[in-house]
């Protein structure tokens, strides 16, 4: 039974985190994403300051706060002068730097470590639940399942918006459509899947399970639903893969996931029919061939 | 407070380590590449934790040769899947970063549960440990640094003209794709130097804020260079010294909140580039309008 929670736990991860990524890749904001997952660690902890607890709610509140400030600082950092990747940089890097530094002053001898945040406790997923409408499951379930649900509402309700706003901002403006808006709602729900994520699997492999999934299934296809389900597929079945290999080789069971997303990516990067890069090698040896003779 | 040896050599090693960074920072920066250096820092742990399991002891050396082949296959990789496929820069290298440290940390598990057991002290190299270095480890790290700080000053013209101009510089016969691969070894080995002391994430917060903080005061690559050094040196002194004051204050995270209250400095006052200055000017421009106006109109 645990080796079952721990599987639907990877795979909800794969589920909603393929979901979320498939527009971070479309609107060439991955690295966003990945400065929100190392930023959540901040708002966690001053969340956890505050309160004085670890209850999920507040975690999920300091962590989605965490996230908006990081979108926010980077957008300011950019108006006042500075590049993308450097604004990213500095942002992400200093309030990572101030989660640290409050985690040994202030929280030194809590549940809360830093190498708990980086990596994550899949296999602790089991024990730790909450009891809804006389339905026991694990906690990190539960969010999990919250969060999908805001990601799936959030798309059936913007859908047309939200791939309007990405393909052509200009237009979207044109008739009156709030895209800073929309940017900021969008990365709120990036920050709360990270949270949710992050808690069961670390934020190692959140990174993975948002980039790594949307970035193969934008290799594989060209309609933002056919992306949606080869993410979603790809997500899942690194989650289950990374699971057994994890437990062949008695290791980091999120780490092994996110090794199995790489894995699945270069598969996809290389033997893709017509445009992966063996392909396009074989095609060149043949043209020069038919050149030779 | 008292200056031990110990901690006069973690000084050192801290301000050399701020120089090389900034100075290499800087053209990361300007090629506008800073999240490559990212990615090269977190990429850098799987190469240690393979060095490890291969000669089963911690030799510095080998574990930093290791770190630097890993390193230098992910900024290659970050740049072959941009080559050969559709995907931008930014999802390569979120790719890359988050694949190979998921890697690093399947290999710390596996040699942290190895017959050595938790001894290996690898996880250090998470979030570094510079007030604990051994002192034969510093003095690698100064010397490192100064190889570093070296070769950018020796390259400094050839690779101003690589970044700026490249296709002039390709003109009058510079080798330019040999230049760029010494300036890619060089971010590396600033990486590998690092990360003992900082950790492998806080490490790229040494490349980047340094050099984004020094954009801020000029517009000259000379000038913004030593600005650059600059900070990377303050922020070091700062971070060993802030951090030695108290028990239990890691080194690496102070080092960098150093450099970024440097940068809240730069981003604020900095002439002409300044928010202040930024908003005087704007304010000056607006009332010169007004005075236009209530003029034309007479």
């Amino acid at each position: 039974m645990n080796e079952f929670w721990v599987i639907l736990t990877g795979s909800l991860v794969g589920i909603t985190c393929g979901l979320t990524g498939v527009f971070l890749i479309l609107r060439k904001t991955a690295m966003i994403a990945d400065a929100i997952s190392h930023t959540v660690l901040f708002g966690i902890v001053v969340a956890f300051m505050i309160t004085q607890s670890l209850n999920g709610f507040w975690m999920l509140v300091g962590a989605a706060i965490a996230g908006i400030l990081t979108t926010y600082l980077v957008q300011v950092l950019q108006t006042g002068g500075l590049q993308e990747d450097a604004a990213i940089g500095v942002v992400f890097t200093t309030l990572f730097a101030l989660g640290i530094l409050f985690i040994t002053l202030f929280a030194g001898n809590v549940h809360l470590d830093v190498e708990h945040v980086l990596m994550g406790e899949i296999t602790f997923v089991p024990w730790d639940t909450w009891n809804v409408f006389g339905l026991t499951m694990p906690k990190a379930v539960w969010m999990l399942l919250i969060v999908l649900l805001l990601n799936v509402l959030y798309l059936v309700f913007l859908y047309k918006e939200i791939k309007l706003s990405t393909f052509d901002p200009v237009f979207a403006l044109s008739i009156g459509l709030p895209i800073v808006a929309m940017h900021y709602s969008y990365m709120t729900l990036v920050s709360l899947t990270t949270v949710a994520a992050f808690d069961s699997v670390g934020a190692v492999l959140v990174v993975a399970m948002l980039i790594g999934p949307a970035a193969a299934a934008y290799l594989m296809s060209k309609s933002v639903p056919g992306m949606i389900a080869w993410s979603m597929t790809i997500g899942v079945t690194a989650a289950i893969t990374g699971y057994y290999l994890a437990k062949l080789w008695n290791t980091s069971i999120a780490g092994m996931m996110a090794a199995m997303i790489g894995v699945l990516f270069m598969l996809v990067f290389l033997l893709k029919p017509h445009d992966g890069w063996l392909w396009k090698v074989l095609k060149q040896i043949k043209l020069k061939n038919v050149n030779a003779s | 407070m008292i200056l031990t040896g110990n901690l006069l050599w973690v000084l050192v090693g801290a301000i050399l380590l701020g120089i090389a960074a900034g100075l290499n920072g800087t053209f990361a920066f300007l090629q506008k590449q800073s999240l490559v250096g990212d990615a090269a820092a977190h990429a850098a742990l799987p190469g240690i934790a393979l060095a490890y399991l291969i000669v089963q002891q911690k030799d510095l050396p080998i574990l930093m040769l290791g770190a630097a082949i890993t390193s230098t296959l992910a900024v290659y990789m970050i740049q072959w899947i941009v080559s050969q496929s559709k995907l931008k820069a930014d999802g390569a290298i979120g790719l890359v970063l988050s694949v190979f440290f998921g890697f690093g940390i399947v290999l710390i598990t596996l040699v942290n549960q190895g017959a050595s057991g938790n001894q290996s002290g690898l996880n250090d190299f998470i979030f570094g440990k510079a007030a604990i270095m051994a002192k034969s480890d510093l003095i690698w790290l100064s010397g490192s640094a100064l190889l570093i700080i070296l070769m950018c000053l020796l390259f400094f013209k050839e690779w101003k003209l690589m970044i700026f101009d490249p296709v002039f510089a390709k003109g009058i016969g510079l080798p330019v794709e040999r230049l760029r691969i010494l300036l890619t070894a060089l971010t590396v080995l600033t990486i590998v130097t690092g990360i003992q002391a900082v950790g492998v994430i806080l490490m790229a917060a040494m490349l980047i804020i340094p050099a984004a903080a020094a954009r801020f005061w000029s517009n000259h690559l000379g000038i913004i260079l030593v600005t650059s050094a600059f900070f990377g040196a303050l922020s070091g002194a700062f971070g060993t010294i802030i951090s030695s004051l108290r028990v239990g204050l890691s080194t690496g995270p102070i080092i960098v909140l150093s450099a970024s209250s440097l940068f809240l400095l730069s981003y604020c006052f900095a002439p002409t580039r300044g928010l202040l200055s930024k908003s005087r000017k704007k304010k000056v421009v607006k009332q010169h309008k007004v005075v236009q106006e209530a003029t034309s109109h007479e």
